[in-house]
């Protein structure tokens, strides 16, 4: 790998790291909120 | 549940996630050749759920929900659309996994990820795989297990039926595969009711006849490669007079369908009066287009007119169903 692939490999990684870990906040926050409306339909 | 796909679109309705008419996609940043080695961009994966054929999945979905009789908390119901977004997108990746090799053969698809050498394969399959469980676990255990199950049939009906199957198989692809784009709406009214009643399965009927109409102007007017790479479209194979001929036989289908709910008192005036003034233009239209051959120099403007109004008649028909259902739930018109 070329240092210019190197840095790539590496930009792409963390910009999917921080897709993946946005992803998920988000479904804890989503998951919470059902769980919260489905206790209260209960 | 996609609608057209490129053929992708060429399967799906155009705008449906359905549909493949997928002609413009996000486009992830160029990569040079060596690409294929480095971990796919997030972008790439965006492009593999299809977003532009998303848009009339999400819209029909939301009015699914809207229009349905009853209440659904708003997280639920944001949590329904999501789910059935996911799952378009998720049997959106998969036709994109099992077409790389057609896409490569057509100039509107051979920039895709897998074909562009941006993604392996096999990573688009996996991500449609992921996604499409993960949208049928969210429904079933947010909202429930019939639209869940109508969630997993919509996606092995695209993905496996319809992309696997018949359409490398048959001309009447279009007309199969407008039932994977027909799903939205369905799924969004049984979250809310845990039923399916006929006002749900009309609304499936009505995309899926609307899809050939909608489908076959464009493909008048838009040379594809789909003959290059094997795909039977109907123009290719059987010609543009039968072509014309199915469009005017599925117009005229689509009419009382259309009106049906208004017919059977599952919609008041609102709908009914926006569905029979639609349907008389959507043939007024579709007349032409029928009735006439391409000629020497032919800009094939009653194609072009009928494509454009078969969109504009889909968006409004369905917000006229909501339209109507929020002045019948405001006590509007009684």
């Amino acid at each position: 790998m070329t240092p210019e692939e190197e840095t790539e490999y590496r930009r792409r990684q963390k910009s999917r790291n921080w897709v993946v870990a946005g992803t998920l906040l988000f479904f804890v926050v989503l998951f919470y909120a059902i769980t919260i409306v489905r206790i209260g339909d209960g | 549940m996609a609608k057209h796909k490129g053929e992708g679109a060429a399967a799906m309705p155009r705008s449906s996630p359905m549909r493949n008419t997928g002609t413009m996609e996000t486009a992830a940043p160029q990569i040079s050749p060596t690409s294929a080695a480095l971990p796919a961009d997030w972008r790439d994966f965006f492009t593999l759920t299809k977003p532009r054929v998303m848009t009339l999945v999400i819209f029909t979905a939301i009015c699914g929900v809207l229009a349905a009789p009853g209440s659904i908390h708003p997280v639920l119901g944001f949590t329904a659309i999501l789910a059935i977004s996911m799952g378009a997108g998720g049997s959106a990746a998969l036709n994109h996994w099992w077409e790389a090799d057609l896409d490569k053969g057509m100039k509107r698809t051979m920039n895709r990820p897998i074909p562009g050498g941006r993604m392996r394969r096999e990573d688009a399959r996996d991500f449609g795989v992921f996604l499409s469980a993960v949208s049928v676990c969210l429904m079933g255990v947010a909202i429930g297990w019939l639209a869940a199950g109508l969630l997993l049939g919509a996606i092995i009906y695209y993905a496996v039926i319809y992309t696997m199957w018949l359409k490398p198989r048959t001309p009447q692809n279009i007309v199969i595969g407008g039932g994977a784009g027909a799903f939205p709406p369905l799924i969004g009214w049984v979250a809310v009711t845990g039923e399916i009643t006929a006002m749900p399965v009309l609304l499936f009927a009505i995309i899926f006849f609307w899809t050939p109409p909608h489908f076959w102007a464009l493909a008048l007017f838009v040379q594809s490669d789909y003959a290059k790479v094997g795909i039977p479209m109907l123009p290719v194979v059987a010609g543009e007079k039968v072509t014309r001929r199915q469009i005017m036989i599925y117009t005229l289908l689509l009419t009382p369908i259309a009106i049906a709910p208004w017919a059977i008192g599952g919609t008041g005036w609102i709908y009914g009066s926006v569905a029979v003034v639609l349907s008389a233009l959507f043939i007024l239209l579709a007349v032409p287009v029928g009735s006439r051959m391409k000629a020497e120099g032919d800009k094939m403007l009653p194609e072009k007119r009928l494509f454009k109004y078969s969109i504009v008649y889909l968006f409004v028909l369905f917000a006229a169903l909501v339209a109507d259902r929020v002045a019948a739930y405001q006590g509007w018109m009684a």
